[in-house]
Parts: C-alpha cells; sequence; structure tokens
C-alpha cells in the first residue's frame, strides 16, 4: 500500500522578484513500512524535496506545483495547524546535524517527551516511561539519568540515537532521515544506519533515507531515487541499480566508491565538474556539461523520466550507456 | 556551585578594592583642594595650615591612605569635611534609597517595554509593525535622558499637571506619593535602556530561529507559543542577559544626570556635589557604592548564566 507520494514537486525560491525552481518535476512512490533512499549530491534538491513533505520549508521557499499525498492527504494543500497536527503522530525527521539539534537548554528527557505530551496528551508519569522505553529501543543505557542530561553531555552518536527516539516517540507512519550520519564517525555510521533500519522495520514504519553515498544504500534500502540538478534522473530497485546503472551520473557515483569485490587496481573515478549552481541556467540535461557522453540532443532538449521494465531513467542515450555501447566523449580538460 | 559563588565573591571584593585605591589617589591628582574650595579667598596661610592639621590633610597621601583604608575595613568611611561633618555612611543611607528606587522602576519599565518590542519586531521581521518599534528604539536611543527628562517635565509636569515635577517622596509617606514622584524620572532613565534591550531581544531572537534545533522542535508538530516560549526564547536571552546586567549598573549612573534635572538628592547629587567641593570622604564612600553595584550586578549575571545555560552552570 502506498503510503507517500510525490508527484511532479516543484520547488521555487523566491528572491525579491526572481524566482528560482530548484526543485522540478520530482516523483516517487513509498509504500507503508518500506525503506527508500534519495541519493544525490548536496544541491540536488533531495533534502528540499524531504522538508516540502514536513511542511519545514524555508519562508522564502515554497512547493509551487505537484502533490504531496501522505495516506491519500495532500500535505500541500493542508493547512499549518493541520500539518502541525500530523508532524510528530505522522511523520517525523532526524535531521543531519546531532551536535546542532536538540535545543542545548532543555533535558533529554523534555525534548523526547514534548511530543507524546503534546500530541497523546500523556501524563508526566506517562511521558517518561515512553522515554525510557524509547532509549532502550534506540540503545542508550543508563536511560534514567540520561533523561535528566543535557545535548552537550552526550557524544554525537548518542545525540542521534536521541534524536531517532524522539521521531519515533508518536509512533509515525514516516520518517524523513536527512544524511542521519553523515556529521558522525565511520563507526558510528553504520550501527545508526543498522539501528534506524531495524526499528523502522519492527515498527512497520515507512523510511526515506537521504544521502549521498551510494556506498550505504543498497543494504538498507529497497528502492532508490537518483537525483541531480533538482530532477530525478534515475529511480530502480537497489539491486536493479547497482547491476544495471542506467544514468551516466549514477555510474559516475557508483564509480567513485570504493566496493568490496572490484579489483584494487581499478582507480576510483570522481564525477568531473562541480555540482551545478541552483542559480545557473542549464539548457537541455543539466548533467550535460559533466557528461562523458554528452550529445547535441542533450544541450538541446530536457531528456525525461522514461519507465522501461520498473526502472525509470531520464537520459536521451540511457540503453546505450547502460549496455556500455556509448562512447565517452573526448575530455575538454585532458 | 558553592565553591564558584565563593571565588566570584573573592574577585568581586578584589575589584572594589582596586576601584577604592584607584579613586583615592586620583581625587588627591586633580588640582585644587578642600581647603580651597572651602576658604575660597577668605583664609591666609595660616589658617590653611590650621585647617588641613584638622583633617589630616598635612600627612602624607600613603598615610592618609593607609588610614582611610583601616578606618573603611572597619565600616567606617569618615565623614564630610564640611560643616556638619556628617558622617559618609549616613549621607550614602539617605541617598541611596532614592537612587535605588529610582533605577529599580526604570528598570522594571525598561524591561516591560524592551522585551515584548523585541520580541514581537522579531515575530514580524520585516513588516511595518517591526518597522516602526525599530523606529521608537532608534528614537529612544537617540534622545539624551536629560533633554528627555526636561521634556517629560514639561509635558506631565507643567502643561497637564499630572505628576509632580521634582523632588522625592519616601515610601513611608504612602506608596502613590512616593511612586508618582519616580515615574518621570524613571521613564527617562529606562527609555534608552529598553531601546537597547528591543534592540538586543529582536538580533537575538532573529539568530536563534534559525538554529537547527528550531527546526527540531517545529518537526515535533508544536504550536508556535511552545516553540517561542520553551525553545527560543531561553536561548536568545543568553547574550541578552549580559547587556541586562551591564545596564543595570549603568542605570545607576544614568540616574546621576536625571536625579539633577528632578532634583532629587540620591546618590548622584552626593557624588556631584562632593566633586565641587573635593569632600574627599564623599566622593570615595560614593564612588565605592556605584563599584559595589556594577560588580555585583556583573556576578548575578554570571549566576544567571548558570540557570539558563546548562552548559555553562558546571564550569
Amino acid at each position: 500500500m502506498t503510503l507517500l507520494s510525490v508527484k511532479n514537486l516543484a520547488i521555487d525560491l523566491a528572491r525579491g522578484t526572481d524566482k528560482h525552481r530548484l526543485v522540478s518535476d520530482a516523483s516517487w512512490q513509498l509504500d507503508a513500512g518500506e525503506t527508500l533512499a534519495i541519493v544525490g549530491e548536496s544541491g540536488s534538491g533531495k533534502s528540499l524535496t524531504a522538508l516540502a513533505v514536513m511542511g519545514l520549508l524555508a519562508d522564502e521557499l515554497a512547493a509551487a506545483e505537484g502533490e504531496i499525498l501522505l495516506d491519500g492527504v495532500d500535505l500541500l494543500q493542508a493547512t499549518q495547524d493541520e500539518l502541525r497536527a500530523l508532524r510528530g503522530p505522522q511523520m517525523a525527521m532526524v535531521f543531519q546535524e546531532p551536535m546542532t539539534s536538540l535545543n542545548p537548554v532543555k533535558t533529554i528527557g523534555y525534548q523526547l517527551t514534548e511530543g507524546v505530551r503534546h500530541h497523546l496528551g500523556y501524563s508526566a508519569k506517562q511521558a517518561k516511561a515512553r522515554a525510557l522505553e524509547l532509549l532502550d529501543q534506540v540503545g542508550i543505557s543508563d536511560a534514567t539519568q540520561r533523561l535528566k542530561q543535557y545535548p552537550h553531555q552526550l557524544s554525537g552518536g548518542m545525540r542521534q540515537r536521541v534524536m531517532i527516539a524522539i521521531a519515533l516517540a508518536c509512533k509515525p507512519k514516516l520518517i524523513l532521515a536527512d544524511e542521519p550520519t553523515t556529521a558522525l564517525d565511520v563507526t558510528i555510521q553504520a550501527q545508526i544506519l543498522t539501528l534506524m533500519s531495524r526499528l523502522c522495520r519492527e515498527h512497520g514504519v515507512g523510511l526515506v533515507l537521504i544521502t549521498h553515498n551510494l556506498g550505504i544504500v543498497a543494504r538498507h534500502a529497497r528502492r532508490v531515487v537518483v537525483m541531480y540538478g533538482g530532477r530525478v534522473v534515475e529511480e530502480a530497485d537497489a539491486i536493479q541499480l547497482y547491476r544495471e546503472p542506467r544514468h551516466p551520473y549514477t555510474q559516475g557515483l557508483l564509480a567513485s566508491v570504493p566496493r568490496m569485490d572490484s579489483n584494487r587496481e581499478t582507480e576510483l573515478q570522481p564525477i568531473a565538474g562541480a555540482p551545478p549552481d541552483p542559480f545557473d541556467v542549464i539548457g537541455g540535461c543539466r548533467f550535460n556539461p559533466r557528461c562523458r557522453y554528452v550529445s547535441d540532443q542533450c544541450r538541446a532538449e530536457s531528456p525525461v523520466l522514461e519507465d522501461a521494465a520498473d526502472h525509470s531513467v531520464a537520459c536521451w542515450n540511457w540503453f546505450d550507456v547502460a549496455k556500455g555501447l556509448a562512447i565517452p566523449q573526448e575530455s575538454e580538460s585532458a | 556551585m558553592g565553591i564558584f559563588l565563593l571565588r566570584r565573591l573573592f574577585g568581586a571584593v578584589l575589584v572594589m578594592f582596586a576601584v577604592a585605591t584607584l579613586v583615592f589617589f586620583m581625587l588627591r591628582i586633580v588640582p585644587g583642594d578642600p581647603i580651597a574650595a572651602m576658604l575660597a579667598d577668605a583664609g591666609g596661610p595660616d589658617e590653611i595650615a590650621a585647617m588641613k592639621r584638622k583633617m589630616g590633610l598635612d600627612q602624607p597621601v600613603i598615610v592618609q591612605y593607609f588610614k582611610w583604608f583601616a578606618n573603611m575595613a572597619q565600616g567606617d568611611l569618615g565623614s564630610s569635611i564640611y560643616g556638619s561633618r556628617q558622617p559618609v555612611t549616613q549621607i550614602l543611607l539617605e541617598a541611596l534609597p532614592r537612587t535605588l528606587s529610582l533605577a529599580l522602576i526604570g528598570f522594571v519599565i525598561a524591561i516591560a517595554i524592551g522585551v515584548p518590542a523585541g520580541i514581537i519586531s522579531a515575530m514580524k521581521r520585516n513588516t511595518p509593525t517591526d518597522t516602526a518599534v525599530s523606529l521608537f528604539a532608534f528614537l529612544g536611543l537617540s534622545m539624551p535622558d536629560f533633554w528627555l527628562a526636561i521634556l517629560l517635565i514639561i509635558v506631565f509636569a507643567a502643561n497637564l499637571q499630572w505628576l509632580p515635577a521634582i523632588g522625592y517622596v519616601p515610601m513611608s509617606e504612602g506608596l502613590w506619593a512616593w511612586f508618582s514622584h519616580l515615574i518621570l524620572p524613571s521613564i527617562a532613565v529606562g527609555t534608552a535602556f529598553s531601546a537597547i534591550i528591543a534592540r538586543m531581544i529582536r538580533s537575538s531572537l532573529l539568530e536563534v530561529l534559525r538554529a537547527d534545533y528550531m527546526r527540531t522542535a517545529a518537526s515535533k508538530g508544536l504550536p508556535v507559543r511552545a516553540l517561542m516560549l520553551n525553545h527560543a526564547f531561553p536561548n536568545a536571552m543568553i547574550p541578552v542577559i549580559t547587556v541586562i546586567g551591564i545596564a543595570f549598573a549603568l542605570l545607576i549612573s544614568g540616574a546621576v544626570v536625571v536625579e539633577n534635572v528632578f532634583a532629587i538628592k540620591g546618590l548622584g547629587r552626593v557624588l556631584i556635589g562632593g566633586i565641587l567641593n573635593r569632600d574627599y570622604p564623599v566622593v570615595q564612600g560614593a564612588v565605592l557604592v556605584v563599584s559595589a553595584f556594577f560588580v555585583f550586578s556583573n556576578l548575578l549575571v554570571d549566576i544567571l548564566y548558570g540557570v539558563i545555560d546548562p552548559r555553562i552552570r558546571l564550569s
């Protein structure tokens, strides 16, 4: 059953009278209890999409077109009050920076129980019991003591566990995790991801995992959406995507991540160039300035997301690219 | 916490000791002396010498200093060198309630206006409301307090005759009598302060509202009121507390000027009279009291920090 459905979403940034489209025509779906990964470089619009779902876009940003349906309710048409009632019991978010995402002057217990007291009307005693249960679930020992502590007394990994506990507090159906491990030590990253996947699976929570690291996706997500320059460029099952990446950008992403099964002599290949500035106007496919297989058509026309056997891709030359038939252009810088 | 307090208290006493010493020697470096001020052209050299001996001013400065210091340590600040030779402690005890009343009411007025104004203009940022509040804040900040004081007297005392223009009535003679005499001077003292607080709260709140933890709080679906009062305000107050602490001490010194306009015989008038007459003991005593206010309001701020911000509490 579809839990969350994003259809043709566009997000605009208004600066004075100017409008910049930061995300255009983004569509994807998430089934209940499933995990979906959104992958892309910074500025690809993946975090904006998540914030749009939560209704937490900054003032100067607005979802200009499309629909976001959560259990059939269009969140873009909902009032602020309606959204507030959904945040917590229906959907929750885990943010990137555990160091700054908790209020420094409030105790862990306060921040953990705020949601259940407000939404579910828990008494102080009930809320405390729930908090202890949550801390236990996210693997924080000495829970009674932790409730009285302040964020600065906890390590980064510990704080991210608290953030996950806060997200789980009101038993939401959907959790959006925006690069939840980027700010953490590498050794902690795997722990946190495994914990989050396990908890979401156990509680039947749909998880949208936003990341720039394709390497961590395979183990945790069933489906993957790849975003580039504010557009969805590829969507497929994780296994299918690894087996046959169809978009040159996805191929680039995979080639730039070390793999256990690859030959050690093979050098990692970075994607040439830098992610596009959202304010730059790029004609045609937004990836064309960095693409090895660029053709005249790529510069002239923007490709649309084409569905082929449950594996969508937005690339004019995807078939040749996917089957290794495309011939790379001579790099201009070489 | 106990050790922290003890250490800070010791520091506070040390600062006051330094201030007292500095003032003692500065007064004696400044040209002119009490004898000249007292006798003007009337006395001859013999009379001057006699007078000096009588007051102990013929001794070396360093001896005078140690004598004064030894007395002060016993709680004796000496006596005015004029006429009645009133003890300095008595003069200060009479003046202090007036200045304190003025500063406290001014403080309350400033907070009562400044805090809501700051919150409103931060929440309604870049709207006409915000602009209006900012405009008033700049107006209040730019007006010299003595000028505002005179303006208030002209309007509310002279023309409208709602409130008394000058003087001070102790609280024992009726709460309203006391209060009504203090309204105008308190407004004069507090206006600039309220403008500073409003501006500080506005900028501090705007910064806090952009913080990551505000987004986290919003993601919990809390109402705006809870977001502002429980999450934003305590954080926004941390830098504002510093300013409030310093400004409270400044209120005491601001009262010096305003007291003169309203003819309130508070600390300010004592201080100015003392300086004009080179009344060394009185000036020394008054400066000691003012410095005590500075030092202790700073101490209070440090303690408040710990109350508001748990990150500072343990250190």
